[in-house]
């Protein structure tokens, strides 16, 4: 099977496979533009994984759209930077992408039960990149249309490359999914929320696919994502996203040591953890994400931030690295671990504790 | 199972297109007869009377006509001049008929296909306004006053095709295709507005969908996105509508026939009302409905065929 070895001309090369500089999106909207993406600049190395994170309305599957190049050019209008091998694609027509899309750059969507066509065989669904792409006959494409389905882990993949998506369940469907993108051996992998659509127990099996095959095949991966704990234990890297732009990046072993910014932490403390006391209350953060029309002039957080200050609603911070670690970038202007922010979250706490003496315990009183 | 449920449908539409078209003609004013033949004496009048059951009463009459109609009998066409078996009027109009059909139905669908898709690809741009503002002039026109255009412009003035007549395929191919294309682009003008305008709106609604996504995100080209992944989902509709309008364009395109002195079904129909003929209309009649209940369920077996969802609901 050809497809378990390297891509040809992908020996591990020098610099990054794909360094976004500066990139925005923005879409008109009768109210206004959209300011979906703004500013984003970010790199990923070969064969490494890049988790994006955020919550719904962050601008991340914008973002993973737009480095894909599958945005509609009638609505969206980009601005900035996208260098993919040392080739800047931003400007490609459709017919350039077209010959990128497939071999160089693929993506998984979120939704397996929509993202496959209900009225084409799966295996065919396959086999078109490989007879477009690599030129192969109908005999050849089939059988490695049948391998791909092996290393997707569906079994009796010969018999399935006849069936159709609806004959599958969805856990399948997204195996489907991913062999599909994986077909012509891409070089980076865009998954926009695998496994957000599928039953948690498929949810893991799923992301332990991906890795191995991103292992496998030297391939980077862009993995979108509203959860933190999906990305935890599988980025190398973590962006993490708010109203369209990124507000902390780090290695993520850095990250989850040292987060500076409050959305990082509001994130962090709404995944469930194992080693809570049973019904702890789960923290959700409160109010709503941002809206993207005329953004006002402060730090888009501020309103449902809890160490929010004047300065915050007046003045936007910058994206800058933390003091002895350039690979660290956090906006804000009082990072959870600055004076200001410890002595608020101190004062939260204490009142936290009166209310709960008061209320014989039960914090979830109104 | 759904063999039989067809065919209890087949003989309930049937029955009820034909009884109460029946009655309806019985509302007519006038004596039969006195039509069909007026200069005849008493005895032959009361031969035709006996022949069309004039005398008895309505439901006899009916029931006698169905007796005959499921033994294949279809009883007697009268004219001024003669009387003939419907069934020998029948096996030359109905196949005229269904020329007639198929010829604007392939017509109509082999342009809305192509304008629907790209019109919907290109929504919002001038190919797709432009083709919208022409499929509303198009169902805007008559089709009487879209025959006459046609036949004055296509026919006298340039000289390009016969305005008017019928020739059997077997018998001069050239000629027959010839004659038919001006009443088939008549019939296919208005079609082709509709199709198109469906087929527009569902492809847009498909090329929504995440799979066309998928597609383009494989590097597939737009034409094959737009004919291999988007066109088959899209096309449900269409073909529904297009199996409805079967109904009227046989039996129906009364004013076609007779612009274009076509002998078809329609005109046959429109005789045997103008002559009060029950007998030679409720055959007529039923055969349309028969016809209508037989493309309809072909439609249906088409469905299965384009979408495999539909395919296995049934086997299951």
């Amino acid at each position: 099977m050809t497809s378990e070895e390297t891509p040809v001309g992908t020996l591990p090369g020098t610099g990054a496979l794909l360094d976004v500089r500066d990139l925005s999106t923005r879409f008109d909207s009768p109210r206004g533009a959209v300011r979906a993406v703004s500013n984003v600049s970010l790199s990923l190395e070969r064969g490494q994984t890049l988790g994006i994170v955020g919550e719904s309305g962050s601008g991340k599957s914008v973002l993973s759209r737009t480095i894909m190049g599958l945005l509609p050019r009638s609505t969206a209008s980009v601005t900035g930077e996208i260098i993919f091998e040392g080739e800047d694609i931003s400007g490609f027509s459709d017919d350039q992408y077209r010959q990128f899309w497939g071999t160089e750059m693929a993506m998984i969507f979120q939704d397996p039960m929509t993202a496959l066509n209900p009225v084409m065989k799966i295996g065919k669904q396959i086999t078109e990149s490989l007879r477009r792409h690599m030129g192969m006959d109908r005999t050849t494409a089939h059988d490695t249309a049948v391998e791909l389905l092996r290393s997707v882990r569906i079994p009796e993949p010969a018999k399935r490359f006849d069936v159709y998506p609806h004959q599958l369940s969805g856990g399948m469907r997204q195996r489907v999914v991913i062999a599909v993108a994986l077909a012509c051996g891409p070089r980076l992998l865009l998954a926009d929320e695998p496994t957000t659509a599928l039953d948690v127990t498929i949810q893991a099996q799923i992301l332990d696919l991906l890795e191995d095959q991103q292992r496998e095949r030297y391939m980077a991966m862009i993995l979108v994502t509203h959860d933190l704990g999906v990305v935890a234990g599988r980025a190398h890297k973590i962006a993490v996203m708010y109203a369209g732009r990124i507000v902390e990046s780090a290695p993520t072993r850095k990250l989850f040591a040292d987060m500076k910014m409050p959305y990082t932490e509001a994130l962090m403390s709404a995944i469930p953890r194992l080693d809570a006391p049973p019904h702890t209350k789960l923290s959700a953060i409160r109010g709503r994400p941002p809206q993207l029309v005329n953004p006002g002039p402060g730090c888009a957080f501020a309103p449902r931030c809890p160490y929010a200050r004047d300065l915050c609603s007046e003045e936007r911070p910058v994206l800058r690295p933390v003091e002895d670690d350039p690979d660290h970038l956090f906006a804000c202007h009082y990072p959870v671990d600055s004076a200001e922010s410890i002595e608020i979250k101190d004062h939260l706490r204490a009142e936290q504790m009166v209310a709960e003496a008061a209320g014989g315990g039960d914090s979830d009183g109104w | 199972m759904g063999l039989l449920r067809r065919l209890l449908q087949l003989i309930v539409t049937v029955v009820a297109v034909t009884f109460f078209s029946a009655l309806l003609l019985q509302l007519l004013p006038g004596d039969p007869v006195e039509v069909l033949a007026p200069f005849s004496s008493e005895e032959q009048r009361d031969v035709i009377r006996e022949d069309l059951g004039l005398d008895d009463p309505f439901v006899v009459r009916y029931a006698g006509w169905l007796g005959g109609f499921v033994t294949g009998d279809m009883g007697n066409y009268y004219t001024v001049s003669s009387k003939r078996p419907v069934s020998d009027r029948v096996a030359d109009a109905l196949p005229i008929s269904l020329q007639l059909m198929i010829y604007s139905q392939l017509i109509s669908l082999a342009f809305a296909i192509p304008v629907g898709v790209y019109a919907a690809a290109r929504k919002g741009r001038i190919f797709d306004k432009f083709s919208n503002a022409t499929a509303f002039a198009m169902l805007a026109i008559p089709n009487f006053a879209l025959a006459l255009l046609l036949q004055y412009f296509l026919g006298v003035k340039w000289q390009l095709f016969p305005t008017s007549g019928y020739t059997k395929i077997t018998e001069d191919p050239s000629m027959h295709f010839q004659q038919m294309v001006l009443p088939c682009v008549t019939l296919a003008v208005g079609q082709f507005a509709v199709y198109m305008r469906l087929l527009r709106s569902d492809m847009i609604a498909t090329l929504q969908q995440d799979f066309i996504l998928l597609a383009k995100s494989k590097g597939m080209s737009s034409r094959r996105i737009l004919f291999r992944h988007a066109l088959r989902p899209s096309s449900l509709t269409l073909l529904t509508v297009a199996g409805l309008s079967v109904g009227t364009l046989i039996g129906g395109a009364l004013i076609v026939e007779v612009l274009f002195q076509i002998p078809g079904m329609g005109l046959m129909l429109a005789e045997a009302i103008a002559t009060r003929q029950m007998v030679a209309f409720q055959s007529l009649i039923a055969i349309v409905a028969i016809l209508y209940v037989l493309v309809n369920f072909g439609v249906d077996l088409l469905y299965s065929a384009l979408d495999p969802r539909i395919r296995h609901d049934r086997t299951r």
